[in-house]
């Protein structure tokens, strides 16, 4: 393996951050797509160099741009995200029915098997996917039309589906994460979705063991370990190791549980990171010390990862999408903030430095590996 | 200023883009059109979309096909942005003498 590529999407615009095995001096290439927000970007796992962004804009709506060569030159590809069938209802704020309406893309996850293939998880709450590199989507809405679909609700964020993970042991088993219902699982490619939050427990929620309704931040498996998967939720870290049938809270010592990242060393199935945030309502780490929290056993136990990170006046918060990992060993870890700072570390979070500072704030950071 | 052909029966309306939307498009300055027909905000921004697929959805909602919230129409100083969709725009604009403007709402941030 002779590099690394950092795929960043900011509020104001995506970067491209590269760098050899050593992971110590990195390139810059940016801003790219300047002025519009970059929810996400994602590279193919079949070929790293095909890589789709996801750009929208409050004016302007979606549109979705996709890289053949790395990030160097794009084109613009389809942004029709029509539902498929009856639209049907969910819950507005107030708890009144609303129509679903497409905003945007939150989340696109490439195909591991097929670089033409990708998924896209959208607001409101929908996955789409596209086997033609793009150009077209088709709703897989056996997701929307589960039939709990009138009782999701929309966060201060909005409904989304944003985290969308592959079984690599198993081509037809996915699963998804939606503000605020919670994860479901397919066992069939797609077409068909249960529930799978069992031992979730939400106090926003006036039956805080319901079915459906839970504020899920962020889920994450290890291929090598499939049915084990780690949560980070509105509050509580959660983990599960019968591929989502029931969860159990791994907070432990923590200083807060909540927050928005988790992500597991390549190395190591049982080397969790979390980002604690101080609460629900205060969206910065706890005293200003910006500290990654790392488990060595699974969760329970965390030790907090501070070498190179500001331990003070950190007044930032570190998004969903905006943390992840490399495939290098040691592993790499890299998140990004919405004060515009990259941060990474070339040794599974002993030390970081900040690869690049004052960008326009991090709303994604997605590690890929260069052959 | 990009050019287009046009023929019997076929107007060149000129189109005054906001920045982000010539970038996407890939263009500079104002842009013309070939409208057929009656020239109205559909047909315009029809022909538009025609030329530049890569607009489509950005001013108009593809689900509903109205204008987008944030974006607002104007021409011959007066705002259309209100106007039905198959209103004949103004003479000024449907003989090129005047353009028809998508203008994005100011902010901050």
């Amino acid at each position: 393996m002779s590099g690394v590529r950092l795929l960043v999407g900011t509020k104001k615009g995506a970067f491209v951050l590269t760098s050899d095995g050593a992971r110590r001096t990195w390139s810059v290439d940016g801003p790219h797509f300047a002025g519009w927000e970059i929810y996400h970007l994602k590279g193919s796992p079949v070929d790293p160099d095909r890589i789709y962004a996801s750009q929208s804009s409050s004016w302007f709506g979606q549109v979705v741009h996709r890289s053949d060569d790395g990030g160097r030159s794009w084109t613009t590809v389809g942004n029709d995200f029509t539902y498929e069938g009856e639209t049907g209802t969910h819950q507005w704020y107030d708890g009144t029915p609303h129509p679903w309406e497409f905003a945007r893309v939150w989340h696109f996850e490439p195909a591991l098997d097929d670089a033409d293939t990708v998924y896209a998880g959208v607001e409101d709450a929908a996955i789409f996917r596209s086997t033609d590199g793009g150009q077209s989507w088709q709703e897989l809405s056996g997701l929307r039309g589960h039939g709990t679909g009138r009782e999701w609700m929309p966060g201060a964020g909005g409904m989304a589906v944003h985290t969308i993970i592959q079984d690599p042991s198993d081509r037809q088993r996915m699963f998804v994460a939606i503000s605020a219902a919670g994860v479901f699982r397919s066992d069939d490619g797609g077409q068909s979705w249960q529930v799978k939050n069992t031992g979730l427990r939400s106090e926003f929620l006036p039956e805080p063991e319901r079915e459906v309704g839970h504020c899920v931040h962020r889920i994450a498996l290890h291929p090598d370990r499939p049915r084990t998967l780690f949560m980070q939720k509105h509050w509580d870290v959660m983990r599960s190791d019968d591929a989502g049938d029931s969860w159990t809270e791994v907070s432990g010592n923590l200083p807060t549980d909540f927050g928005f990242a988790v992500a597991i060393n390549a190395n190591e199935p049982d080397t969790v990171y979390v980002v604690p945030i101080t609460s629900d309502s205060v969206h910065f780490p706890p005293e200003g010390k910006l500290r990654v929290f790392r488990s060595k056993t699974g969760g329970h136990e965390w030790e907090p990862l501070t070498e190179g990170l500001p331990q003070q006046h950190a007044y930032v918060n570190v998004l969903r999408d905006a943390m992840d990992v490399d495939h290098l060993d040691p592993c790499g870890v890299y998140f990004g903030t919405t004060g515009g700072d990259v941060y990474g570390s070339p040794d599974g979070g002993e030390h970081w430095t900040a690869i690049v500072e004052h960008l326009p704030a991090v709303l994604s950071v997605e590690a890929q590996d260069l052959p | 200023m990009s050019q287009v052909r046009t023929g019997h029966g076929v107007r060149e309306v000129r189109v005054v883009l906001p920045a982000h939307l010539r970038t996407l498009a890939g263009v500079h300055g104002e842009v013309k059109v070939a409208v057929a027909g009656p020239v109205t905000q559909r047909s315009v921004l029809d022909a538009l979309e025609g030329r530049f697929p890569t607009l489509g959805g950005t001013i108009r909602d593809r689900a509903s096909a109205r204008r987008r919230p944030y974006l607002r129409f104007f021409a011959c100083s007066e705002d259309l942005s209100h106007g039905e969709p198959d209103d004949p725009l103004p003479e000024e604009v449907a003989s090129g003498r005047e353009p028809f403007i998508v203008l994005g709402a100011i902010s901050g941030g």
